[in-house]
């Protein structure tokens, strides 16, 4: 059969679809854009306004009465006590549901459900959780505290730690395992000696991922530590953080407190996004190696 | 298709006897019998598929890693059987070693590597320990080239490097048996000579079970040779007779060529 | 040195296997501690709104009437707020997170992938609260200086479409949170699409190329339809964040229990209701339904986030990969 003959004149139908094609991608570079274009503007916002009111009374002087200035100490030691403290109880459980999901649980119905529910939870409502521990915590005591609010922080970072430590575990090869096993070692050995040690850069970025995120979740705090106008440390009290104060002072109507507060926004945005950005660059590296 | 139990006449360190083993539904081996004779090399081999792997790895039991895949009869180590629900799985694996078909080093230290079987059961000084390393890695030929980097990285060594670090650290926790599953086709000419050397030097200590796809490896290396063919033992005898002689049809299909 | 080693005694062995029992205990206990704060949840959610449940039955769902003084409740304005905003929300995030993810897979050039990617994640690392704060501060002025009367004037006098523009444009309202909810959610939907993206096969899209097809056509007709069941799942991921999310849309959204069809005006969602008045609630009845609405919000979240994991999960086994 002979080929078929050049088309004369213009091929209006080619043309059509390279049109197409240039404009959606246009549209897809534009979309691009847009993106970039919101982040970049809602960075600078946040550090030229914040810069305003950055020097040493930041970190020196607790949150002011209405109408003085003051600084951001308090509510600084609060938010890295809770978020310490969410960690310190976090990470275990987490690491330890992980292993289970990826070591004990290959095949069963119940790692199955678990593995659904978690990734769930990863997603919901923070502000539910905090209506939990609300419940749960805050009414038996009588009275708000930074341990629940902890609790509440610890809940949310927990998904997250799991399915990293999940992932991570996954990645380690059998045959690793198995030259473990074939020296004798026992199972907990075993994961302990060899598999965390050979996943343990991912999992550590699971959990720096987990605590840029709990970092600045202000939601479950609302109900949990609530604030603290002074200086605390007691666990059992109130305590004073960043994203509540922020919360409270931006919606305020005192230019102070505005000041102040995005001071506080900078400071956690930027906290947020060294740890994330270093965590994600050793995730991409432990990926690879594996 | 039964298959037939050579009584050697040597001492036999392992007796298989009537091994069946299934993957889920699949049945893998079909009533395996076979000695394995002490201070001797015997190898498995046959074309993919015929479960030499398989039976070498219901030896140390480590199938049990996953569900699904199970054993029975019996394989008797010293005359006791292994694969009673009473026998204890690590003491079985402290007595059986074995190497992989790919390396596996630890990741850790090249001392440690070495170090972390032998502190599973044994408590040793310092020194006992340094001397342990010492020992287990000349074994494996392999001391002179990392006598100096013992704190570096496992992985950091070559594959040939790898695979003997591996063998060293199967050796350190004196076994009695160790079991090589195809352990040079993951690596070039050179390192495989070396490991068919070290294996030629080893089986005056330990009793060793290869399996390899490589017919003229286990001509080299072996004693005993067992051939299989999707499951079945088809024939079993010392390695110069099944080469030059083989009583079985198949097995002479096999040597020759006539199927891979 | 001598090539045999004394034979390991049993009390050795016994605690080995003791510890194994032990530690497997530790990782079974701590993953079943999931499904225990799932229960957790929703029995205290039900446990704490049970009050309001049984004094307003079915009806708190569609009333329309919030007044802690004479303590009627009824979560219509909230409800609506939420479905309204996160409708938004996905109006703007999906198609701009389409684009991202053809722009990341097709688009760009190698070596911008990766940062370009990164930036995007970093988007989602903000925390909402900076969302908020920015919303209120900074894009509200802008929308009430030039978006509001812009869209005023060109659409608020069409038939219908314009009720969705009436009234006082002061920046705040259900549009701005909206919008806001929806870049704030780009990242997530974003994220995933790419990465379902790039788990079409090579040899597929390679085929298509062969036969001549432009890079549009080969995701329009390729890419796409063998993910779709996973970019699906994206979206409803990102509906999932968008409803549940608070701080970036209690600053602008006005707080107002006032129901109204205009995108200008305030009103409220379920989560800023929660915000703004559970700490001061006024009563028994007042916490009691305020904690009903939370178990309405975690039902619905719940139930969006089960059909996208589900959906990625379908993918996901179909081919292997993790999303």
């Amino acid at each position: 059969m002979a080929p078929r003959p050049e088309p004369s004149g213009i091929d209006w139908r080619y043309l059509r679809r390279r049109a197409v094609n240039v404009i959606s991608l246009t549209f897809s570079v534009l979309g691009t854009l847009f993106g970039l274009f919101f982040l970049f503007w809602i960075l600078w916002t946040t550090v030229s306004y914040g810069i305003s009111a950055f020097d040493l009374k930041l970190f020196t002087q607790s949150t002011p009465a209405p109408g003085n200035t003051g600084g951001l100490a308090n509510a600084i030691i609060g938010s890295l006590i809770m978020v310490g403290l969410a960690t310190a109880i976090g990470t275990p459980i987490g690491i330890l549901a992980g292993t289970y999901l990826a070591e004990f649980g290959r095949k069963k119905l119940l790692a199955d459900v678990i593995r659904f529910i978690n990734d769930i939870l990863l997603s919901a409502p923070s502000i539910i959780v905090g209506l939990f521990i609300y419940e749960l915590v805050v009414v038996r005591i009588g009275h708000f505290s930074a341990l629940a609010g902890a609790l509440a922080l610890a809940l949310i970072m927990l998904p997250v730690v799991i399915r990293t430590t999940e992932e991570m575990l996954r990645l380690v090869p059998n045959t690793l395992r198995e030259a473990a096993l074939a020296l004798g070692a026992p199972r907990w050995k075993m994961v302990t000696g060899v598999a965390y040690r050979a996943a343990l850069n991912g999992i550590i970025t699971g959990v720096l991922l987990s605590i840029a995120r709990i970092a600045g979740e202000t939601a479950p705090l609302l109900f949990t530590a609530l604030n603290n106008q002074f200086w605390s440390t007691d666990l059992g009290q109130p305590m004073a953080n960043l994203p509540v104060v922020i919360f409270q002072f931006a919606m305020s109507p005192y230019k102070e407190w505005h000041t102040l507060a995005w001071a506080g926004a900078m400071l956690i945005t930027l906290s947020v996004l060294a740890l994330s950005i270093f965590a994600r660059t050793l995730l991409r590296n432990a990926r690879m190696e594996q | 298709m039964t298959s037939l139990p050579l009584p050697l006449k040597a001492a036999t360190k392992l007796q298989v006897r009537d091994l069946n083993f299934y993957y889920g539904e699949f049945h893998a081996l079909k009533n395996i019998s076979l000695d394995i004779g002490t201070n001797m090399v015997t190898a498995f081999i046959g074309p993919s598929g015929c479960g030499k792997s398989t039976l070498l790895r219901t030896i140390n039991r480590m199938y049990e890693l996953y569900p699904g895949q199970r054993a029975t009869g019996e394989i008797l180590l010293d005359g006791k059987n292994v694969l009673s629900p009473r026998a204890d799985l690590f003491r079985l694996r402290a007595r059986v070693g074995m190497v992989f078909q790919k390396p596996t080093p630890f990741p850790m230290s090249i001392y440690e590597n070495i170090a972390f079987g032998v502190r599973l059961y044994e408590k040793l000084s310092r020194s006992d320990m340094d001397d342990r390393v010492e020992w287990a890695l000349q074994q494996a030929a392999l001391w002179g080239e990392v006598k100096a980097k013992l704190g570096q990285s496992g992985m950091s060594l070559s594959g040939g490097q790898q695979q003997r670090l591996c063998i060293a650290r199967a050796i350190a926790v004196k076994p009695e048996v160790v079991l090589l599953d195809e352990p040079a086709s993951a690596l070039d000419p050179i390192s495989t000579l070396k490991i068919e050397e070290l294996i030629y030097e080893l089986k005056k200590n330990y009793t060793l079970v290869i399996v390899t796809h490589n017919m003229q490896q286990a001509a080299r290396v072996s004693d005993y040779t067992a051939f299989m063919y999707l499951g079945d033992m088809i024939e079993f005898a010392d390695t110069n007779s099944i080469f030059t002689n083989p009583s079985n049809k198949q097995t002479e299909d096999y040597i020759t060529g006539r199927y891979g | 040195m001598k090539n045999t080693r004394s034979e390991i005694p049993d009390s050795v062995l016994q605690r080995q296997r003791l510890l194994d029992r032990v530690f497997q205990g530790a990782t079974t206990v701590s993953a079943i501690l999931v499904l225990l704060i799932l229960g957790g949840i929703i029995i205290s959610l039900f446990v704490g709104g049970w009050q309001a449940i049984t004094t307003f039955g079915a009806k708190f769902l569609y009333t329309n009437e919030w007044n802690p003084v004479t303590e009627r409740f009824g979560a219509l304005v909230p409800i609506y707020g939420t479905l309204v905003s996160s409708i938004i929300a996905l109006i703007i995030a999906v198609p701009i997170s389409f684009g991202i993810a053809v722009f990341l897979t097709e688009v760009a050039p190698q070596r911008l992938r990766r940062p370009i990617g990164t930036a995007v994640e970093l988007l989602a690392a903000v925390p909402s609260i900076i969302y908020g704060m920015w919303g209120l501060f900074v894009f509200a002025p802008v929308m009430s200086t030039y978006v509001q009367p812009w869209l005023q004037e060109h659409f608020g006098n069409l038939w219908l479409v314009g009720h969705l523009f009436q009234g006082t444009m002061m920046g705040i309202g259900m549009l701005p949170a909206g919008i806001i909810l929806g870049i704030m959610i780009i990242p997530f939907i974003c994220a995933i699409m790419r990465d379902v993206f790039l788990t079409t096969p090579k040899f597929l899209k390679e085929s298509a190329y062969a036969l001549g097809a432009t890079h549009w056509e080969v995701v329009w007709n390729v890419v796409l339809p063998y993910t779709r069941v996973g970019a699906v799942g994206g979206v409803f991921l990102g509906l999932g964040r968008a409803l549940g999310e608070t701080m970036a849309i209690t600053f602008v959204i006005g707080n107002t229990h006032r129901f109204s069809a205009s995108l200008f005006e305030p009103g409220n969602t379920i989560s800023s209701t929660l915000a703004n008045e559970f700490t001061e609630a006024v009563g028994d009845l007042h916490t009691s339904a305020l904690i009903e609405l939370g178990l309405v919000l975690f039902m619905i979240t719940f139930v969006v986030l089960a059909v996208a994991k589900f959906l990625l999960f379908s993918l996901e086994s179909r081919d292997g990969t993790k999303t």
